[in-house]
């Protein structure tokens, strides 16, 4: 029974304590990288230890104090060549005496730390791919296969990004803080795209071949909640927990029984998880207890909560995503957030309104060989009457789009303008 | 994957107007607290004592009502947690560090949560495989969306 796995037992350990023990030997030692090996050499310590011995009653203090007294041997051994090693054994040797337990009486400066290794982890110095690798190792306790098999990655190229990660780290010294003042906001924002992106490459379906891989979601999600609670005062924090607890309230609808991507107007609502939108919903009230602001996550999730608290497409507040989207375009202005928010405006305000919007970013470079702009533009022609300019639009989407069940769909929709009687 | 973690009932805490001991409240309030930093605790609540309650008693199309309280406490639920955990080992490891739940002899029980996937499996282990392996022809593709 694999409840009683040993491996696995300590597998589960580890997850659960992995972060704060790196994150406290980071703080000792200075260097997130050399933590990470001791952290690991303790890990094989344990798995060599535990199937006998058992697993201790505290194991993240046995794996802390493990990995601590390797840092002391190192060291001392070091010791010739670096004062500041002395210093740092001198130091070490005294936390230990004094300090014998670090989890269970440290408990706010260990949500400093981990709050530090967060930051370290998302360092904007790093290459993005190094930083998502790095974050899901070290906050989320992956190890590099799992990584690779959540990426659809070689583990090789996984296990290089960390190890060039921790590289540059050092080589720049960056330092082990929480960054202050007018650097937070950056810093924040750095570790929020990271995290966002971890869920997008599970949510997304990309090149239209690649079916969602909800662990990835559950990962992304289990760092935006860890962050939530060690940045309880960041609006922005509880905007992307809330944006990523309601898209995932809806992985279940979003792929049909025969394995294809159902869009949102097409999903059964029914099979949206409620425990998600409320736990969505709640981190939004959070977020407005904090202040009156909100930025681009906390818009997004309230534009997902218009639509995750509609029972049924034609119940869905169009003037209020109105809003969200006018406040989202002004705040980040994009012209995919101005498309979006043509739609918006249609449904609220009638396929006039829109295609006035639409028709203003047609000239936009960065639309050219975008899909979408045709497909919302023909949609909006069709709905005027206007079937024969909707037709042309609905084969250029067709033409435009790389994915193959799309196309089938936008040239049916071409069709039925052709085959309508009253206009020709 | 998502676990049911339940707190079994005793006789203790099925007697009428059970309140739980202070003491153990706040045990239990730091512990749910630990479970909620790190991002595994998706809901909770606790249940009155079954004298509140009543069972639905289903034969053929027959339906009769039973009302509380019912006798076997060890088969009774005190309360309830949902969280979202990795594996079955990750729940038994944070079950470890609960409070006991109750003065003397209690017992918690791990329930796996039915998801997605075990109705219908995501990709395959020859799928993933293969998607590595085409991956790695396209270097270009390796990098993050």
């Amino acid at each position: 029974m694999s409840a009683t796995d040993p491996r696995r037992t300590i597998e589960a350990v580890w997850r659960i304590e992995s972060a704060r023990v790196i994150a406290g030997l980071t703080r000792l030692t200075r260097d997130v990288g050399l933590a990470e090996d001791l952290a690991q050499e303790a890990l094989l310590a344990a798995l060599e230890q535990w199937p006998q011995s058992g697993v201790p009653e505290n194991p993240g203090a046995w794996l802390t104090a493990t990995a601590k007294r390797r840092a002391i041997d190192l060291f001392r051994r070091n010791a010739v060549a670096e004062r500041k090693h002395q210093d740092l054994a001198r130091d070490l040797a005294t936390l230990e005496q004094t300090v014998p337990d670090l989890n269970s009486n440290l408990d706010d400066p260990i949500g400093d730390d981990l709050l530090r290794l967060v930051f370290i982890s998302c360092h904007p110095i790093l290459p993005t791919e190094s930083r998502t690798a790095l974050t899901l190792r070290l906050i989320g306790g992956l190890t590099t296969p799992e990584i690779a098999r959540a990426f659809l990655t070689p583990e090789p190229t996984i296990a290089q990004r960390i190890v060039r990660a921790k590289r540059i780290l050092a080589e720049k010294h960056i330092p082990f803080e929480v960054p202050r003042g007018p650097e937070l906001a950056a810093r924040l924002s750095s570790v929020l795209e990271v995290i966002y992106l971890i869920f997008n490459e599970g949510y997304s379906a990309t090149a239209g071949e690649d079916l969602i891989r909800p662990t990835l979601c559950e990962d992304a999600l289990r760092l935006g909640r860890i962050l939530a609670e060690l940045t309880p005062i960041e609006p922005e924090v509880h905007g992307l927990v809330a944006l990523m607890e309601i898209q995932a309230s809806r992985t279940r609808a979003r792929i049909s029984p025969t394995g294809e991507l159902v869009l949102l107007f097409d999903q059964n609502r029914t099979q949206w998880d409620q425990l998600l939108i409320h736990r969505g919903l709640t981190a939004i009230e959070r977020a407005h207890k904090i202040n009156t602001t909100r930025g681009p996550y906390l818009l997004q999730a309230e534009i997902a909560a218009c639509h995750a608290r509609a029972r049924t497409p034609s119940e869905t507040d169009w003037p209020r995503i109105v809003i969200l989207y006018t406040e989202l375009a002004r705040l980040s202005p994009s012209p995919v957030i101005e498309l979006n928010r043509a739609v918006a405006v249609s449904m609220a305000h009638g396929p006039h309104a829109g295609l006035a919007l639409v028709d203003a970013l047609a000239s936009d470079p960065s639309l050219a060989r975008y899909h979408l702009l045709p497909s919302v533009r023909a949609d909006l022609l069709y709905k005027l009457g206007r079937h024969s300019e909707a037709r042309t639009e609905f084969e250029r989407a067709a033409a435009l789009t790389r994915n193959t069940r799309e196309r089938d769909l936008l040239l049916t929709r071409a069709a039925s303008c052709e085959t309508d009687p009253t206009n020709p | 994957m998502r676990f049911m973690v339940i707190v079994k009932a005793t006789a203790e805490s099925e007697k009428e107007g059970a309140l739980p001991d202070p003491q153990l409240m706040e045990e239990m309030g730091k512990y749910n607290e630990e479970l909620s930093k790190a991002g595994v605790l998706l809901a909770l609540d606790g249940l009155h004592p079954s004298s509140k309650g009543a069972r639905v008693k289903f034969s053929g199309k027959s339906r009769t009502v039973v009302d509380g309280p019912f006798t076997e406490a060890k088969e009774l639920i005190a309360g309830f947690w949902l969280w979202q955990v990795k594996s079955l080992e990750e729940a038994i490891e944070w079950v470890k560090r609960c409070p006991n739940p109750h003065c003397g002899d209690s017992e918690i029980e791990i329930r796996q949560v039915f998801e997605m996937e075990d109705f219908a499996p995501i990709l395959s282990e020859e799928q993933i495989q293969h998607k590595v392996e085409r991956r790695a022809e396209l270097p270009n593709q390796t990098a993050n969306k």
